[in-house]
């Protein structure tokens, strides 16, 4: 269908507003909404610190409660690791959506003319520096309380940076599939858990690969895949998600 | 192509068990208004939503500019503004921030562009509030400054003058006016008269 151009509106005797309208493409449009959404996280920052201080919590108190000597503590590291990183993950995806749905931002998204699947992937991206990131910085921290040697940081923090870009694209299709339900946490944990079991796998793996200072190849190629996978796959279907919640 | 023209045929919706809308159907040239009345629950807003392809109808369809909206629906949702019961914005955004984030996913928008937009609407003064801190009638009006600049034919309009005072109301009738007068088309959900229009064509739902 060709929708008739703005300018020509303009020229039908428009106002100043309506006359200067030059169009937008989908990826600018992905940039405004993942800009909007980081000064937003920047000026509610509560949300932000919720799953990074439950991913601490756990994996001090591990030590506590298993034993201090550090060659148990290596043993159940990359599994404490994981486990706290795909629950701190978990957290934060119940806001990935909601606010927006609720305020009619969404519905705007859609209504945009621009790429529905673009902007969610703007949002996606907002959440995985808001929450991979952080989780990425703040896990040799949590390794080295479990025990794990120095040499092997720059390992788990790759592993985590490259298995939490997975977790948060498998976390946006089960948050906009959850969307228009109450109380949707334990749902969206049901939906999310299974589809992220590939990444808590790969990634203990690759951290114990670390541990023992073993080759960290095949491990984060692992991870790399569903990390590219995921961007292929989960946009588009969490858009796909979004428009039926918006019917 | 055929001039801005809004045809919707035999619209036919279902809400679960809920026959919303039967068989709605009226055809609206360019420059002209459609307003669209009927007590509580009788579909106006599933109306608008369905015209502008967020709900689909079991049966009917809906054309613009004579090409079914169905067969290019980001083209023809590019082309229309839609303003529901909630002014799209965030609290914790000042009202220009968020008009630059929501308009400015459609348009490109310079800053000077921006505060005419919201002069328009007499909001100039709002522009470095957060909209936390305004009234509901003042999201309004900052909601109706991005109405304005989206520069689109088309207008889906849901109780536009919610919780705005006479002088609000009579902005956007004139706001509307100046949509018509550019070419444009609007489909509005009032219950109050819209003032500064000429002949505005009715529809009235029934339940």
């Amino acid at each position: 269908m060709s929708a008739p151009a703005v300018t020509s509106l303009a020229n039908a005797g428009g106002t100043a507003l309506a006359a200067e309208a030059l169009p937008v493409t989908s990826l600018a449009a992905a940039g405004l909404a993942l800009r909007r959404d980081l000064t937003l996280a920047l000026r509610k920052p509560a949300q932000l610190i919720q799953p990074l201080t439950f991913f601490a919590l756990v994996t001090m108190l591990f030590p506590l409660a298993i034993s201090p000597q550090l060659s148990q503590l290596r043993q159940v590291a990359p599994g404490a690791l994981w486990a706290a990183a795909l629950l701190a993950s978990l957290l934060a995806l119940e806001f990935l959506f909601r606010d927006d749905s609720q305020d009619g931002t969404l519905e705007q998204y859609a209504l945009s003319g621009k790429s529905l699947t673009a902007l969610i992937f703007a949002k996606t991206l907002a959440h995985w520096l808001l929450t991979g990131v952080p989780l990425a910085l703040m896990a040799p921290l949590a390794a080295i309380a479990l025990g794990a040697p120095t040499a092997a940081l720059p390992g788990i923090i790759a592993a985590v940076v490259l298995g939490s870009v997975s977790l948060s694209l498998v976390g946006s299709i089960g948050a906009a599939l959850t969307l228009n339900i109450k109380r949707s946490s334990a749902l969206l944990s049901l939906l999310t858990l299974p589809l992220s079991l590939p990444v808590l796998i790969f990634g203990a793996r690759a951290t114990q690969v670390a541990i023992s200072g073993g080759s960290l190849i095949a491990p984060l190629e692992l991870l790399g895949a569903l990390a590219v996978l995921g961007v292929t796959l989960a946009p588009l279907a969490a858009a796909a998600a979004v428009r039926i919640s918006l019917e | 192509m055929s001039p801005n023209t809004l045809e919707a045929e035999n619209l036919h919706l279902w809400r679960g068990d809920r026959h919303v809308l039967r068989g709605v159907g009226f055809s609206l040239p360019a420059g002209q208004c459609l307003k669209l009345t009927g007590a509580n629950g009788t579909g106006k807003t599933s109306l608008l939503r369905t015209l502008a392809g967020l709900m689909y109808p079991e049966e009917g369809r809906v054309r613009f500019c004579g090409a079914d909206v169905r067969a290019d629906l980001r083209a023809f949702q590019g082309s229309l503004a839609y303003l529901g019961h909630e002014p799209p914005l965030k609290a914790d955004l000042t009202a220009r921030e968020n008009l630059r984030y929501w308009i400015g996913t459609r348009r490109r928008l310079s800053d000077a562009l921006l505060r005419a937009g919201l002069a328009r609407v007499g909001a100039e003064a709002l522009a470095g509030r957060l909209v936390r801190t305004l009234s509901a009638g003042q999201r309004r009006r900052v909601a109706l400054a991005g109405l304005s600049l989206c520069a689109v034919p088309l207008w889906l309009l849901d109780e536009p003058a919610t919780n705005l005072d006479t002088e609000g109301q009579a902005l956007v009738g004139s706001l509307i006016a100046e949509q018509l007068a550019r070419g444009g088309l609007a489909v509005a959900a009032v219950h109050h008269e819209l003032s500064g229009l000429g002949a505005v064509h009715q529809l009235e739902l029934a339940a």
